[in-house]
This record gives C-alpha cells, structure tokens and sequence, in this order.
C-alpha cells in the first residue's frame, strides 16, 4: 500500500531514500490526523447552526458534504465525529496498553501468573468482540462512558499474545540466567532487562490498536449503544442517514463514512511504516 | 493409537468447554448485575403502573434478592437447560435463539463459504505474481478493506443495488404483508444475497493476505527451488508445491475468524434488516432483555469455540506433515 502512495507521489519524493519517505509520510499522516482532532475541538464549543433554509443540499462547493434535514453543514459534523471517534480510540489505546504492560510484565513473574494470564486472554477471545463491547456497556450504565470503557477494556487481549510470547523467548536468554544467578529479582529482571526489549512491540502495538479501537466505537454507536443522538460521532450520522436512504440523500452516507475510511487507513499507514522504520531487516529495502 | 489420541484430544476440548462456560456465565452474569437496568421495566416498557402492582413485579423478577441467590437460580434452571423467558419477545429464550440463530448460520455460513474461496484465490495469484501490478491491486484492495467499517459498506451497497438500481428488497428476511407459508425459496435468497455479499467482500482481505505471504514464503523454499531445477514451472508449479501447502493453514485462519464473523453479521442484519442473532443481540441490548442477552452470549461463546476446536483439529490431526513428525519419532 504504501509502496502505491509512494508511487503515486514519485516526483514530490524523488531523491530521497526509504527511511525519508517513510518518515515524511508518517509526519503528514500525524498532521493531517492532529488537526482534524484540534478543528473539532475548536468546533465543539458552538452549537451548529440549524438552517431549515438550506435542508437537504447536495454537496456543493459551499457544503461540500451537503447538508442534511436541518440544515446542518455536514462536512463540519464529520470533522467533530471524526475528533471525537481519534479521542476515543487514543483513550482506548492507552488504557489497553496499560493493561498488556501490567499483564506482559505479570506473566514474566512465574509459570502460574503465566498460566493465568494466557487464561485471561482466551477468556477475553471466547466472546465475540462486538458483544463482548455491548456486554460491558451495559454493565457500566451505557452511555458515553460505557462505550469507551467497553472499547478501551478489550482491546489487550491480542497484543498480550504477542507481548508474552516475546517475554517466553527472552526468557531463554543467557543474560537473564545470569542476572537470576546474580541474585536480582524477578520484578528488576522484568523491568530492567524485558521491559526495554518491549516497549518496541508495545508502541507498535499500541499505534495499530487505533484503528480497531475508532471501527468498534463506531460500530457500536451506529448500533445504538451508548453516545446520546446529540454527540456528532460518525456512527450516529451514519445511522441518521439509513434513514434517509430510500429519499435519495447518499451524501448523508458517503462522506462521513468515507472520511472514517480515510482516518483508519491514516492509523494503519502511521503504523506500518512505523514498523519499517524499527525494523532493521527492512531499513534498506 | 490414533483414536485413543483423538479420544484424549477430545476429552480435554469437552473439559475446557465446560470450565469456559461455567467462567463466562459467571462473568457474563456478574457484568450484568453491575448494571443499573430495572428488568421490571424493560419488561412493561414506557406503560405506567400503581406501585403496589411494581412490587409485586419487583417481586416476581426478583428485583431485591441478593445477586448471589439471583445467579444460583439463574444457573440451576440452566443446568436444565432453562435459559429463562425473553423480556422482548415473550417466548422462551430458547427458541429465539434457536430461530435466529438459524438465520444468521445460512447467512454467515454463505460469506464464510465465498470469502474464504475468493480470498485464497486472490491470494494465490497475489502471491504468484508478486511485485507486478496485480499483486499491488490485489494488496491495496485488501488494505482498503480492512480499513473499511462494515456497516457503511452495508449502507453503500443497500444505496446502490436497492435504492438506485431496484434490484434487491430494501431489508427484512421475507417480503412484507406475505404470510409466512406463501414466501418462497426465492424470496429468502434474494434477501440474504446482499448481507451476504458485504460480509463476504469485507471477509477476502484477511484470507487473501494470508495466503499472499504464506505461498511466497513457500515459493522461496529449497523444495520449490529443486522442483524448479527439475524444470517444473509456471501454474502446475504452484498447484502441486504451493497450494498444497498453504491450503491448510488458511483453512484454519478461515475457522478461527468465527469471531469477527459474529460481529460482522450483527452490523449487516442491522442495516439490512435482516431477522438474525445480531439485530437479537442489539434489541436484547438497546431494550435490556437480561436473559436473551446472557443466553446469547453463551451461545455465541459455543459457535466460537467450535470453530477453534475445528482449527485445532485441522492442526493436529490433518495436517500431513504433523504426520510424518509423528512417524519419526
């Protein structure tokens, strides 16, 4: 994928090597993503002016999103969902990384924390995520604050495969033998010897777990769970849209959808060329 | 041998089944309990009662027992395989899971078929030719994909095929005002064919990348190497040392991904309004069907450990070369 932008953009990068490339790209991906989020929050604080004048218009250079039954300007409530679904998904992030760093470094302690928590995580798989989400929303009352705690609390399980998996390989080490032998403990051999092996892994992990965090969020608003009709997150402009399908109005649909593609696809680029960056094998490919 | 390692595999699959129900009933149950949902009114809904008849309900839906004693009941009629009366249907939990989920199988089933085909097939010729331009199409359509929320795609499909091009029913399962008996075959098929289709687009990007990797993974072998010094070449090549050996483990990606097929079917019945296990899911949820919703998750918990254990099987006991470690041993 990023070897078809690359393509695409070849007179503007010509003569600089990959590891430039792959920096410029992560750098305008990273601007374009921080000012969609400070734009909506300059956006936040002033209602949207509904104008039942202008009801309904396809896009035009005015509106390029159109606008939909009360007149609101489109383009302006997909630029507040979109800051809002990045908050919520770097929310989510965070705290999922947290917990893969406390469960990681927890597994390292012994064969029984490392049981444990490998039980933890295909405890967490056995459920389908979305339900999983649905489950704990409404177990912490719904709204606003149930989908974020439902998103940012199942999104450990698959990075603590990876991360424990890493420590089960460090473990063989011989420098971990030693330093055992040299009378350290278990919490100093986790955090002075395995953290820094892994904090690669997590920060990779945690820039990809973006993505999944902003679907599922939207998924489970445009399902009706959570975030009030009030909030301007994508998932309730896309399900005030399916009302208005059959009326012909596909720009309701279109662009906030397509503006959530392009965000997703941003965190996906961020995290892949990410990846080439730490990855010496790749650095001179 | 062979059976009794079967017979052993089996056997700790059925324990781990149990000691997994047993924990997600709980943690299901006990999620549930935090929540401040009324059951007495999800059950009457927006109607208004006289206080006296409310305690009796509240009586009646044990609303002041302790959680404890709540979820021994729970459990006990469980064990009996009494999974409790549906708040928003009024029949037995059950049967509506029983009904729904039915739907939903055809539904998911189809997607999984015709994603898993085109997706290793896309895959194979990615991987074939890979570094041309059709291994770059191939690879951007898969990475667009992944990127791509179900439910919009669920929209534009419905927008273009039902709303502009008349070609498919704007939702539902059956057509509306037809009596049950009256609907045909062909009706149900022309309602599942576009839920279908979105699950099976969005399902090819996962499989397809898969098997792209895997099979150049392959092709870079000192096997393929041999037989390319023997002077074979070109599809034969790929048919006789490649698929052969990426088949199996995309088969088993393919079974693993019951999950995400879960969810992905709750977002497609919700724009289709197509009447499966998802659009149950979401009604149990929005309208706080408790017992419909504990229900589901349990069998939602099965479907998807059914497809591990499958995965598992292939693994272990299909897998020709697992075979031959086994002879040499």
């Amino acid at each position: 994928m990023s070897s078809a932008i690359a393509m695409g953009n070849k007179s503007l990068f010509q003569g600089l090597n990959l590891r430039q490339k792959t920096i410029l790209i992560i750098s305008f991906t990273s601007i374009l993503l921080f000012a969609i989020v400070i734009i909506s929050l300059f956006l936040a604080g002033n209602a949207l002016p509904t104008n039942f004048e202008s009801k309904n218009l396809a896009p035009s250079l005015e509106h390029p999103f159109g606008t939909d039954w009360m007149g609101r300007d489109m383009f302006v409530r997909t630029l507040e969902g979109l800051g809002l679904s990045i908050i919520i998904g770097a929310f989510a992030s965070l705290i999922s990384t947290v917990l893969t760093l406390i469960l990681g470094l927890f597994s390292s302690l012994g064969k029984t924390a490392d049981s444990f928590v490998s039980w933890l995580v295909d405890l967490f798989l056995s459920v389908p995520h979305l339900l999983l989400i649905i489950l704990i929303s409404i177990g912490m009352g719904g709204g606003t604050k149930g989908v974020i705690i439902g998103v940012a609390l199942t999104h450990w399980p698959s990075l603590t495969r990876v991360v424990r998996a890493e420590i089960k390989q460090l473990k063989t080490q011989e420098y971990l033998h030693i330093s055992k032998n040299l009378g350290k403990s278990k919490w100093w051999i986790a955090t002075k010897h395995i953290l820094p092996h892994l904090s690669p892994q997590i920060l990779l992990g945690t820039i990809l777990m973006f993505p999944h965090a902003i679907l599922h969020e939207a998924s489970v608003t445009f399902l009706g769970f959570g975030l009030s009709p009030h909030e301007p997150a994508i998932g309730i402009i896309l399900s005030e849209a399916m009302g208005y399908l059959s009326a012909g109005y596909w720009w309701l649909a279109f662009f906030p959808g397509l503006s959530l593609l392009i965000v997703v696809l941003a965190f996906d680029m961020i995290g892949e060329n990410f990846g080439k960056l730490m990855n010496p094998k790749m650095a001179h490919e | 041998m062979k059976h009794a390692k079967l017979g052993f595999f089996l056997g700790k699959k059925t324990i781990k089944l149990i000691s997994l129900l047993v924990v997600v009933c709980f943690a299901s149950f006990w999620i549930v309990e935090q929540s401040p949902i009324d059951p007495v009114r999800a059950y009457i809904g927006e109607m208004s009662i006289q206080s006296e008849q409310k305690a009796k309900l509240d009586e009646y839906w044990g609303v002041n027992t302790p959680a404890q004693e709540k979820f021994f009941n729970w459990a006990g009629k469980l064990l009996k395989g009494d999974f409790g009366v549906s708040l928003i249907y009024r029949v037995p939990v059950i049967d509506v899971i029983k009904e729904k989920f039915t739907a939903s199988l055809i539904l998911m089933a189809c997607s999984w078929l015709i994603s898993g085909v085109i997706g290793f097939v896309l895959g194979i010729i990615a991987g074939m030719k890979n570094g041309t331009w059709i291994d770059k199409a191939i690879k951007t359509y898969c990475y667009i994909l992944t990127a791509t929320p179900t439910f919009w795609l669920a929209l534009l499909l419905l927008m273009v095929f039902s709303v502009y091009l008349g070609l498919f029913p704007l939702g539902f399962s059956v057509p509306i005002g037809v009596a049950a008996a009256n609907v045909t075959l062909f009706d149900k098929f022309q309602h599942l064919i576009l839920p279908a289709l979105t699950l099976s687009l969005l399902g090819v990007a996962q499989i397809a990348m898969f098997t792209r990797e895997k099979l150049i993974e392959v092709l870079l072998s000192d096997y393929v190497l041999f037989a390319k010094a023997r002077g074979e070449k070109g599809l034969d090549l790929i048919l006789r040392h490649g698929v052969r050996n990426v088949a199996l483990p995309a088969i088993t990606l393919q079974f693993l991904g019951f999950s995400e097929l879960f969810g992905g079917a709750a977002l497609v019945e919700q724009v289709f309004s197509y009447p499966g296990i998802g659009q149950a899911t979401v009604a149990a949820g929005l309208r706080s069907d408790v017992p419909l919703l504990l229900g589901i998750v349990i069998f939602s918990a099965i479907f998807v450990f059914f497809g591990n254990l499958i995965a598992d099987l292939i693994y272990e006991f299909i897998d020709p070369r697992l075979k031959q470690k086994e002879a040499m041993l």
